[in-house]
């Protein structure tokens, strides 16, 4: 989903068009539009690899480096998502990018009963250390880095991507994990939180102070965008959400004594590549520039390198349709020349499947192969932001430009996104828009083919991954079997020490790698924050 | 259909958290006239049964995407069932595969409605069947 709106007269010829951040398009533009706009090419662009980046972060932009590619992976039990990442590998995939089932996102183990059913159904189950010894065995650990898409226990996941490292070798300087690490978004759109925000937001500030200190090839947090995005927000609160979450994130390291500088640097982004395609690339364009200014403007940062907004552009899942699923693979073609021509550095694709069951080895595949048909093929990597200069889209990105500070203006006025958040004005706001897109595709306003028009035959079904009680059953025995072999008192006197350090509000970091290192279980450390910090309400928006 | 309207017990059990159709399904319920009363997430169908008493809704309308609308729909309906609730009307959305739809319906569930169900299908049926 995620296109525009076209009036027409009765002829059918198009008199208007909106896009969904609220730009009007003309039929035509001409150098008269550039001047309305204000356009400036040193102070609105600049070359590519200088301020303020909106042609992009490297001078030579993919002619120098193709993207990398990091297709989301992660399946079950931990040996299957080992055999997934070495076939990803094998397929020239550079980056993994782990997903984690329900309950591990949670916070409980295997044998928790509100487990049941769901354990590897979504995602690779982790209770402890074991399992990603097992999940990460024989890959390069200093030269594949890895997305943890994990948000609320993000800081264990952290520390125990640290404690496999430094079992099998690597030294924590040389590792380099991103987990998602946002749980601002989390409440907004995905629903994965657990404790309340005020704490959820200091486990994050401790995960950046730490990565700052010890793990410096680490990206602590990466904002998504995108699951606002998916969530139903148009591309101008995708954007001014996450940077402003992305401030809070900042603000919160800061009132520990130290400077945005100190650690900006690391953070990453997560956004959506899914609707129009101009709307898109003036999107990224946009966003490089906003956020080196959003730097500079309120935290002084003046490194060159700390001011690039760096992150995954990736296809969305919701532009992707159960009807007609073929045409996803077209879709994705698009998404990916829209990932391109915006500048991302960091790709990745819904396959086309995934509108209605968990992706085959062979969609997923697909997927790469469309991403490196785009990079190696077609032409992406002559020459940098090639659409620079065009009327049409330097008037659109100046406009979406203005999109997005109003967006963020707003929420400062709310004084700022964890009040935003905190209140439900934000979910309000996009639950507000998801409304008024899904009331627009049934009154036929926007357009989705196979769905509310060229629509033929049967729907494709959806396929539920079948629930394998089997395997789950296996998990469980194991996690007994290791609970009986582990040290208790290594145990007791690691979970001791760490709700310490939480009830004092020290950083949490250390404590938890020594947990990790003592085979504590994921649900063990998630009780102890839950009895320090509570959990969470949300706030009613209806 | 003239006097008290129509209260509904819009509810997200299970670990999932993709609220984007629980939602967007209470605005149009709303915008249809209807009282909506939204849970939230992580609901246990415990929790569900008793904000259905406490609220004293005409219909609970479940959202699941997870799969594992069967197990669910079956504890409800027989919690319900030891609570005295048969007047209440039980809808489910969501990611629903055809072939579960006479399943659900014989556990008692009288409205399934799965992703991309106009609102108008859903309203209307709601409005049609709930007992006054």
């Amino acid at each position: 989903m995620g296109v525009a709106k076209y009036v027409k007269d009765k002829k059918g010829v198009i008199t208007d068009v909106e896009y969904q951040s609220g730009i009007h398009v003309k039929p035509l533009y001409t150098p008269e539009d550039l001047k309305r706009v204000g356009f400036d090419y040193d102070r609105d662009l600049g070359d590519s690899g200088d301020f303020p980046f909106t042609r992009g972060i490297h001078p030579l932009g993919y002619r120098s480096r193709a993207w990398t590619t990091r297709q989301y992976t992660g399946f079950g039990t931990p040996e299957e998502t080992n055999e997934r990442f070495k076939l990803m590998i094998g397929h020239g995939q550079t980056g993994l990018n782990v997903a984690f089932d329900l309950p591990t996102q949670m916070g409980y183990d295997s044998d928790h009963e509100l487990a049941e059913g769901e354990v590897g159904r979504v995602g690779m189950a982790v209770d402890t250390l074991r399992d990603f010894e097992i999940a990460f065995k024989d890959i390069q650990l200093d030269r594949i880095g890895s997305g943890l898409t994990i948000n609320a226990i993000a800081s264990v996941m952290l520390a125990m991507y640290q404690a496999v490292g430094e079992k099998y070798g690597y030294a924590r300087e040389h590792i380099s994990a991103t987990p998602q690490n946002d749980i601002l978004k989390e409440i907004i759109g995905r629903g994965a939180w657990i404790f309340p925000v005020e704490p959820s937001v200091h486990l994050i500030a401790d995960t950046i102070e730490y990565s700052m200190k010890e793990l410096p090839r680490c990206n602590p947090v990466s904002v998504c965008g995108y699951h606002i995005r998916e969530s139903g927000a148009t591309p101008a609160q995708e954007i001014g959400y996450a940077f402003q979450i992305a401030n809070a994130y900042i603000d919160s390291v800061v009132r520990r004594g130290y400077s945005a500088s100190d650690f900006v640097g690391r953070f990453s982004f997560n956004f959506n590549v899914m609707g129009n395609l101009w709307e898109q690339v003036a999107k990224f364009r946009a966003a490089r520039k906003l956020w080196a200014i959003n730097l500079k403007e309120r935290y002084g940062v003046t490194e060159k390198k700390d001011l690039f907004l760096r992150g995954l552009f990736g296809g969305g899942g919701s532009g992707l349709t159960k009807e007609q699923p073929e045409n996803n693979i077209i879709r994705g073609a698009y998404y990916g020349l829209a990932a391109a021509l915006g500048g991302a550095q960091t790709t990745a694709l819904c396959s086309y499947d995934e509108a209605y069951t968990i992706p085959t080895p062979h969609a997923a595949l697909l997927s790469l192969r469309t991403l490196e048909i785009i990079m190696e093929e077609v032409g992406l990597r002559d020459t940098v932001d090639p659409l620079a200069g065009s009327y049409f889209i330097e008037s659109i990105t100046k406009e979406m430009e203005t999109k997005i500070r109003e967006r963020m203006d707003e929420i400062d006025r709310l004084g700022g996104m964890v009040n935003a958040v905190s209140s439900g004005f934000v979910q309000k706001e996009v639950a507000g828009q998801a409304y008024e897109y899904e009331r627009g595709i049934q009154q036929g306003v926007y357009t989705k083919v196979g769905v509310n028009k060229f629509t033929e035959g049967e729907t494709r079904e959806v396929e539920l991954h079948e629930y394998d009680p089997v395997s789950a059953e296996r998990k469980i025995a194991d996690l007994r079997k290791l609970k009986a072999e582990r040290s208790s008192s290594e145990v007791l006197s690691s979970l001791r020490e760490l709700e310490g350090a939480a009830r004092n509000r020290t950083n949490v970091m250390p404590f938890l790698v020594n947990c990790c290192k003592a085979y504590v279980t994921i649900g063990e450390i998630t009780d102890v924050f839950r009895q320090v910090y509570g959990e969470f309400t949300e706030p009613g928006i209806f | 259909m003239a006097g008290k309207r129509i209260r509904i017990l819009v509810a997200k059990p299970g670990l999932d958290g993709h609220d984007r159709g629980a939602k967007v399904v209470s605005f149009a319920l709303r915008d249809a006239g209807m009282e909506v009363i939204y849970t939230g997430l992580h609901q246990t169908v415990d929790k569900i049964v008793q904000a259905a008493i406490e609220e004293d809704v005409d219909v609970i309308g479940l959202s699941v995407m997870s799969g594992a609308h069967l197990p669910i729909c079956e504890k409800l309906i027989k919690k319900m069932r030891d609570r005295d609730m048969d007047d209440v009307l039980v809808v489910v959305g969501g990611v629903i595969p055809k072939k579960d739809v006479p399943k659900l319906r014989s556990l008692g569930v009288r409205g399934v409605f799965p992703g991309g169900t106009p609102f108008d299908t859903a309203v209307n049926f709601i409005r049609e069947n709930v007992k006054r």
